[in-house]
């Protein structure tokens, strides 16, 4: 059953796109985290502020969430495949 | 004005009660009992699915409790909230396609059928339903009392009716219509959780004078607010970071919402799910708890955290539309109670009574068991909520983080790493929830991460070596 499974390509296909997320994540989480920390270390007199948010705020959570809703949109449009999950050796 | 919040309320209650019939109406003309009840026949589409996903997974610490800390410690408390973004799109992402084919190969409805058929082993179905039952139903246990004192605190109705009417609505749709009122209803929840925030946010940002304004009078008050930091300068980027694991990447091994990722039609149900979901669990999340800093510029010196959003709402909005955004934390609350209710009823009926008990019984007989369970199970959570025992307060610390440690590495290795076996995971499931137990109680944050990401290394590490160890003891065997 083991050998069997491998030699399905809709399994090649399905561990691709879960690699995918975990890219996505960790790309996700070092712009989270390199935005957050790399802009507001520095004291909170020194802070720049965009639409009213510390810089380090908006580029961290507000631009991060539509970077990533972005990203999303393209892994779906472009990379994502359709498979069949009921057949047994369709790609 | 609390006519008009009660109001409200009560649409919001007759269109749930309209859901639950016509789903029950589906369970009677299903060719297949469980499929239908437990799963809702495969056959979600791309919307309901990133609802139901989004619409379980946010509870009322999104609603309540999560603005309320942020009201405390400022902007971090949102950097912290957003590491949840990444639940819209890892899950399906992670457990994605091979799952789905998967658990149709195995005919598998619920997770434990998923386990069961990978790992061939009654222990891992009894200790993964034991674990389900004890923790979940504490998990519901804690949500309904939340639900119960919303109500009572809008209304003015006392604890034990609010609680009463919150009960019945629940028990009702639920034990009626399983999944697919579930899910459905988890739709209409999670667009009102939606509206809800982004009205909130509107009305907090017009009574504020504009967030320049806003983050103005914070900084007067308190520089730090602004900060990553939190208020008080405590809350280490080390700290902020491992919220990642509990609440971003973990949330794969989260029963309620791992069981969704076998629930979709097809591919494309997959595919559109993943934006939508990305984009609502983002908008909830960033709106909420930035609604959550900004109330402590406009509404300062509320004590506590979860009066924080109800006490907003009713001070910035005219009171017909703050009767709208009340519904909001209800929505929340009641979508992530249906789908434990329903998750715990799935675990006694199918995977203990009909792989232990009765592997024989009827459709009738199912069916009959399915609905009753459900609703005394409702019940126990009802007399339960009425005087909740300290044991059951006490689980329920433990089980966001701790059903974590346990399922996560027999769910993903599982699929995809074919060397993982029965000992492996048995192992693994039982490190995870001591491990995690243990740690909480008696060192608790440890490395100045939070408790669950130690746990879940240690039971990624146990299902690694005892299946390596195990399987080579199999191959000398077989010499």
């Amino acid at each position: 059953m083991e050998d069997q499974q491998r030699d399905d390509p809709r399994f090649i296909i399905a561990k691709h796109e879960a690699l995918m997320g975990i890219a996505l994540v960790i790309f996700n989480f070092l712009w989270w985290f390199g935005f957050a920390y790399g802009l507001g270390s520095k004291p909170v007199s020194e802070y720049s502020y965009i639409l009213g948010l510390p810089s380090w705020f908006f580029y961290s959570c507000v631009v991060g969430l539509f970077v990533v809703i972005g990203l999303v949109f393209i892994m779906v449009k472009f990379f994502l495949k359709d498979v069949d999950f009921d057949g047994e050796h369709e790609g | 004005m609390k006519t008009a919040v009660v109001l409200t309320l009560i649409i919001f209650f007759v269109i749930i009660f309209i859901i639950g019939l016509y789903s029950g109406r589906m369970v009677n003309r299903s060719t297949s009992f469980v499929q239908e009840y437990f799963l809702g026949s495969r056959e979600l589409g791309g919307f309901i699915l990133a609802m139901t996903m989004a619409a379980t997974y946010g509870s009322a610490s999104s609603f309540l409790s999560g603005p309320g800390a942020a009201y405390q410690y400022g902007l971090a408390w949102v950097l912290l909230a957003m590491s949840q973004v990444a639940t819209g799109y890892f899950v399906l992402l992670i457990l994605g396609k091979k799952f789905a084919i998967m658990a149709r190969k195995y005919k598998a409805v619920t997770l434990i059928d998923f386990l069961y058929a990978r790992y061939q082993s009654k222990a891992v179905v009894v200790l993964a339903s034991v674990s389900i039952i004890i923790f979940l139903f504490s998990a519901m246990l804690a949500q309904w009392i939340g639900g119960a004192r919303l109500v009572e605190s809008i209304t003015g109705l006392s604890y034990t009716k609010a609680l009463i009417i919150f009960a019945i609505s629940v028990i009702m749709y639920v034990a009626i219509g399983g999944f697919r009122a579930v899910a459905l209803t988890d739709a209409v929840q999670g667009t009102i959780m939606v509206i809800g925030t982004m009205i909130l946010l509107v009305g907090a940002l017009v009574a504020g004078g504009g967030m320049e304004n806003i983050m103005g009078t914070l900084r007067e008050e308190n520089p730090n607010l602004l900060s990553p930091f939190g208020h008080d300068r405590n809350l280490s980027p080390m700290y902020i970071s491992s919220f990642w694991i509990l609440v971003g990447v973990g949330v794969v091994g989260l029963p309620q919402v791992a069981v969704r990722a076998m629930s979709y039609k097809n591919a494309k149900a997959m595919h559109r799910a993943l934006l939508i979901g990305t984009i609502v669990v983002g908008v909830i999340m960033l709106g909420m708890h930035l609604i959550g800093v900004m109330a402590r510029a406009i509404i300062p010196g509320i004590e506590v955290g979860d009066k924080v959003m109800p006490e907003l709402a009713m001070t910035v909005l005219p009171h017909w539309l703050s009767g709208i955004v009340l519904t909001a934390p209800m929505a929340a609350i009641m979508s992530t109670v249906d789908s434990l209710l329903l998750l715990v009823a799935s675990a006694v009926v199918k995977d203990l009574y009909l792989n232990f008990i009765k592997p024989d019984a009827t459709e009738q007989t199912i069916k009959r068991w399915s609905i009753t369970i459900t609703a005394m199970i409702g019940v126990a959570v009802f007399l339960f909520a009425l005087n909740p025992p300290n044991l059951i307060i006490w689980l329920n610390l433990f089980s966001f983080g701790g059903l974590e440690a346990v399922f996560i590495w027999p769910i993903v290795l599982g699929l995809y790493w074919k060397n993982g076996n029965k000992h492996g995971a048995l192992a693994s499931m039982v490190v995870g929830m001591v491990s995690y137990i243990l740690f909480s109680t008696f060192y608790p944050n440890a490395f100045k991460m939070h408790t669950v990401v130690l746990p879940m290394m240690f039971s990624l590490f146990t299902y690694y070596i005892i299946s390596k160890m195990t399987n080579k003891k199999l191959k000398e065997s077989m010499k």
